[in-house]
C-alpha cells in the first residue's frame, strides 16, 4: 500500500539533485516512488540484490554490468541521489540543454557525450580509458551465451577491434569509440522519456 | 454508495487546487507505467540501431557493431525505472482519493473542510463499522466450527450433505457481511459442477470467502496451526476437504493423485484451486501452476475482480501479516467485487499442460480486464531462472553469427 507520504518534501536534496540532473520535479517524485518499491527492507539506499530481483533486468544479458553501473569504485550501496544520476544519463536531450549552455557549467549528465562515455564504460571494465580485445570478447560473451563458439566470437572481436582502431594499439579508446559511432543517433536511442 | 463516490471526487479535486496553491508537487499515479516505451523486437531494434550508425550500404545485417550494446543498455535501464512484474506485488494505486489516509499519497494539511470530512469518515468507519463488523466475524466462525462438527456426528448420508452444505453456505453469507462485501455475481448458470477443478485468480484469502459464499466447493490448502487449523479439521468433519501437510506440499505427485482421487469420485465436491500460488495485487494475471491443468478434469474458470474504489482487497504479505490484514479490511468503507463465472474448459489432444493454463489464463484475464503476464508469481520472494536469458542470447547469436557463416562461405 502507498504507505508513508512522498511528496516533494521528504525528498533529501531535491533542489541539488534537480540541478545536477535536470528532471523536472515531477520526474524525480515518480523515479522516487520507484526507488522506494525497489527498497524492499526500506533501507532507505539500494543494495545490488534490490537491482538483481527485478525479473526483467535478470534477464537481460548485459544485466549484471547495468547493476555494477550503479555502484561505482566497489561500493555496496547507492542512495536515491546517486540512483537518479545514473538515470539522468538517459534523459532525453531537449531543446532548454544545449540552447544555453554556460561554458562554466560542467556539461549535463544526459548530454552526447555523457551517453556515449556511460556505454562506453560498460565495456571499459578496469576503467582505464580503453576496451582492451579481452575486454570486448568479455562483454560479447555475455550477450551470446554458449551459443557461440570461441573461434567464432575471437574472430568477431579481431575485425570489430580492427575496424575501430585508428593508432593501432590493438585497443579502442574512448575517441575511436565516439568517431566509430559519430553518425549514430544516440540521442534517441539512449534515452528514456518520463510520463508527465 | 453514489453518494460516497461523489464525496470521492470532490475531494480529489480539492487537494489538486489546494497543492496547485501552495505550488507543492502532488504525486499522480498511473497505471500503465511511468516511462513511454516502444514495443519492437530485439531484432528490429538493432538493426534500426544499426541503419543509422553505419553509412556503409547494408545488404545483409553485418555482424556485432558496436552499437549492439545501446539496445540492451536502454533495455535494462527501462527495466530499472519500470517493469511489469514488481509493481504487481504492491497494492494498486489509485485515480482519486477514497478519503483513507492509507491511499494518500500526498498527505498533508489542505483545507479545513477535507480534514473534518476524513475525520468523519475515521469516525464512522472505526468507530460505528469496525464492531459491527468483528461481531459478525467473530458469530460467523464460531458458527463455522459448531456447526461443522455437530453435523460430523451425524451418519454419511444425505441428510448430512444437505445440513452441511448448508451451514457451510451460512456461514460463509456471514462472514461476508461482516467484511461488508458487495458481490456482484455474473453467469451464474456456469457455476462449477461435482467432479471438476474451480480456478481463480488470487489476491487475498477473502477470494475463498467471496467465492464459497455461492457455492460449495471442496478447499485444497495446506494444514495451519492455531485458529486456521481448528476451523480446518472442524470442516473436514462435515465434508471432505484436501488438506495436506506442510511436508506433503514439496512432494507434487502426491498432491496430484490426492486430487485426482478427489477429482474422479463424482460424488465429491469441486475443488477450489488459485493456480498462481500467490497473492497478486488484481491488476494482472500472472503464470498459472501446472499442477491442477495435468489431472485432466473439467476446469471451471472464474474471474474475480475487486473495485478498489472502496476498499482494497489486496494482501501484501511482506508487508502485514494476517490480523492486520484483517482489521485493515474491516476498517475500509467496503469490499467490492464482481465474480465472472465462465464456460467450462477442457484440455484439447494436442495441448500440454502448460498451453491449457496459458488458455484458461488468458480467459480469465480478458473477462476480468486484466493484464495477462508470462511471468511467475513466484518472482515475488525468489529470483528468476536463466533459462529465460539463454532466451534473448539465443536470440542476438542467431542475429551475429548466422550472418557470419554466410560470409565465410561467400
Amino acid at each position: 500500500m502507498g504507505s508513508g507520504s512522498s511528496h516533494t518534501a521528504t525528498i533529501p536534496d531535491l533542489d541539488d539533485i534537480r540541478r545536477e540532473t535536470g528532471f523536472s520535479q515531477a520526474s524525480l517524485l515518480r523515479l522516487y516512488r520507484r526507488f522506494r518499491t525497489l527498497d524492499q527492507n526500506k533501507k532507505g539506499y539500494l543494495s545490488r540484490t534490490d537491482l538483481e530481483q527485478i525479473g526483467a533486468l535478470a534477464v537481460n544479458p548485459l544485466g549484471d554490468r547495468i547493476i555494477d553501473s550503479f555502484f561505482p569504485d566497489g561500493n555496496l550501496k547507492v542512495d536515491f541521489a546517486g540512483f537518479v544520476r545514473v538515470l539522468a544519463h538517459f534523459r532525453p536531450i531537449e531543446e532548454e540543454d544545449t540552447g544555453n549552455q554556460d561554458p562554466k557549467e560542467p556539461e549535463p549528465l544526459n548530454s552526447r557525450m555523457n551517453k556515449l562515455r556511460f556505454a562506453f564504460q560498460l565495456y571499459d571494465l578496469d576503467r582505464d580509458g580503453k576496451i582492451s580485445r579481452q575486454e570486448m570478447l568479455q562483454v560479447l560473451r555475455l550477450m551470446v551465451g554458449v551459443q557461440v563458439t570461441e573461434e567464432q566470437l575471437e574472430s568477431i572481436t579481431d575485425r570489430t577491434v580492427q575496424e575501430a582502431d585508428e593508432d593501432g594499439d590493438g585497443a579502442v579508446s574512448f575517441h575511436e569509440f565516439a568517431k566509430s559511432l559519430e553518425k549514430m543517433n544516440i540521442e534517441q536511442k539512449m534515452s528514456i522519456r518520463i510520463l508527465k | 454508495m453514489k453518494t460516497l463516490l461523489k464525496i470521492f471526487a470532490w475531494a480529489t479535486l480539492r487537494m489538486e487546487r489546494g497543492a496547485k496553491e501552495k505550488n507543492h508537487q502532488l504525486y499522480k499515479p498511473y497505471t500503465n507505467g511511468i516511462i513511454a516505451k516502444d514495443p519492437t523486437s530485439l531484432e528490429e531494434e538493432i538493426k534500426e540501431i544499426r541503419r543509422s550508425g553505419s553509412s556503409k550500404a547494408l545488404d545483409n545485417t553485418q555482424e556485432f557493431e558496436l552499437s549492439d550494446i545501446f539496445y540492451f543498455c536502454r533495455k535494462g535501464m527501462e527495466t530499472i525505472m519500470d517493469d511489469e512484474v514488481t509493481k504487481r506485488f504492491s497494492a494498486e494505486e489509485l485515480e482519486s482519493w477514497n478519503l483513507l489516509s492509507r491511499t494518500n499519497y500526498n498527505f498533508q494539511y489542505i483545507s479545513l473542510r477535507l480534514t473534518v470530512l476524513w475525520g468523519l469518515g475515521v469516525l464512522i468507519r472505526y468507530c460505528f463499522l469496525l464492531p459491527l463488523r468483528i461481531a459478525l466475524a467473530f458469530t460467523g466462525i464460531s458458527l463455522l466450527v459448531v456447526g461443522t462438527t455437530v453435523v460430523g456426528y451425524l451418519p454419511n448420508g444425505r441428510f448430512k450433505e444437505f445440513l452441511s452444505k448448508h451451514v457451510h453456505l451460512m456461514c460463509y453469507r456471514i462472514c461476508v457481511r461482516a467484511l461488508t462485501a458487495i458481490i456482484t455475481y455474473h453467469d451464474r448458470k456456469n457455476r462449477p459442477r461435482n467432479g471438476g477443478i474451480c480456478v481463480a485468480n488470487h489476491t487475498s484469502p477473502i477470494d475463498v470467502i467471496i467465492l464459497a459464499s455461492d457455492g460449495y466447493y471442496a478447499m485444497v490448502g495446506q494444514v495451519h496451526g492455531g485458529l486456521m487449523g481448528v476451523i480446518q479439521r472442524a470442516m473436514v468433519k462435515a465434508c471432505p476437504h484436501v488438506w495436506f501437510e506442510r511436508s506433503e506440499v514439496k512432494d507434487r505427485h502426491l498432491v496430484a493423485k490426492r486430487l485426482t482421487e478427489h477429482v474422479q469420485d463424482k460424488s465429491k465436491l469441486p475443488i477450489l484451486i488459485f493456480p498462481e500460488g500467490t497473492c497478486i495485487n488484481n491488476t494482472s494475471v500472472m503464470m498459472f501452476k501446472k499442477g491442477s491443468f495435468e489431472i485432466g478434469a473439467t476446469v471451471y474458470p472464474v474471474a474475480i475482480k475487486y473495485d478498489p474504489q472502496f476498499g482494497d482487497a489486496f494482501w501484501n504479505s511482506s508487508k502485514y501479516g494476517m490480523v492486520t490484514y484483517l482489521l485493515r479490511m474491516m476498517t475500509s468503507w467496503a469490499i467490492v467485487c464482481s465474480v465472472w463465472y465462465l464456460p467450462p474448459m477442457t484440455r484439447e489432444a494436442d495441448e500440454d499442460a502448460v498451453q491449457f493454463a496459458n488458455r484458461v489464463k488468458s480467459a480469465i484475464a480478458r473477462q476480468g480486464g486484466l493484464v495477462d503476464l508470462l511471468w511467475d508469481g513466484g518472482l515475488k520472494r525468489e529470483k528468476v531462472k536463466d533459462t529465460f536469458k539463454e532466451e534473448q542470447q539465443k536470440l542476438y547469436s542467431k542475429m551475429i553469427v548466422g550472418n557470419h557463416e554466410d560470409r565465410s562461405r561467400s
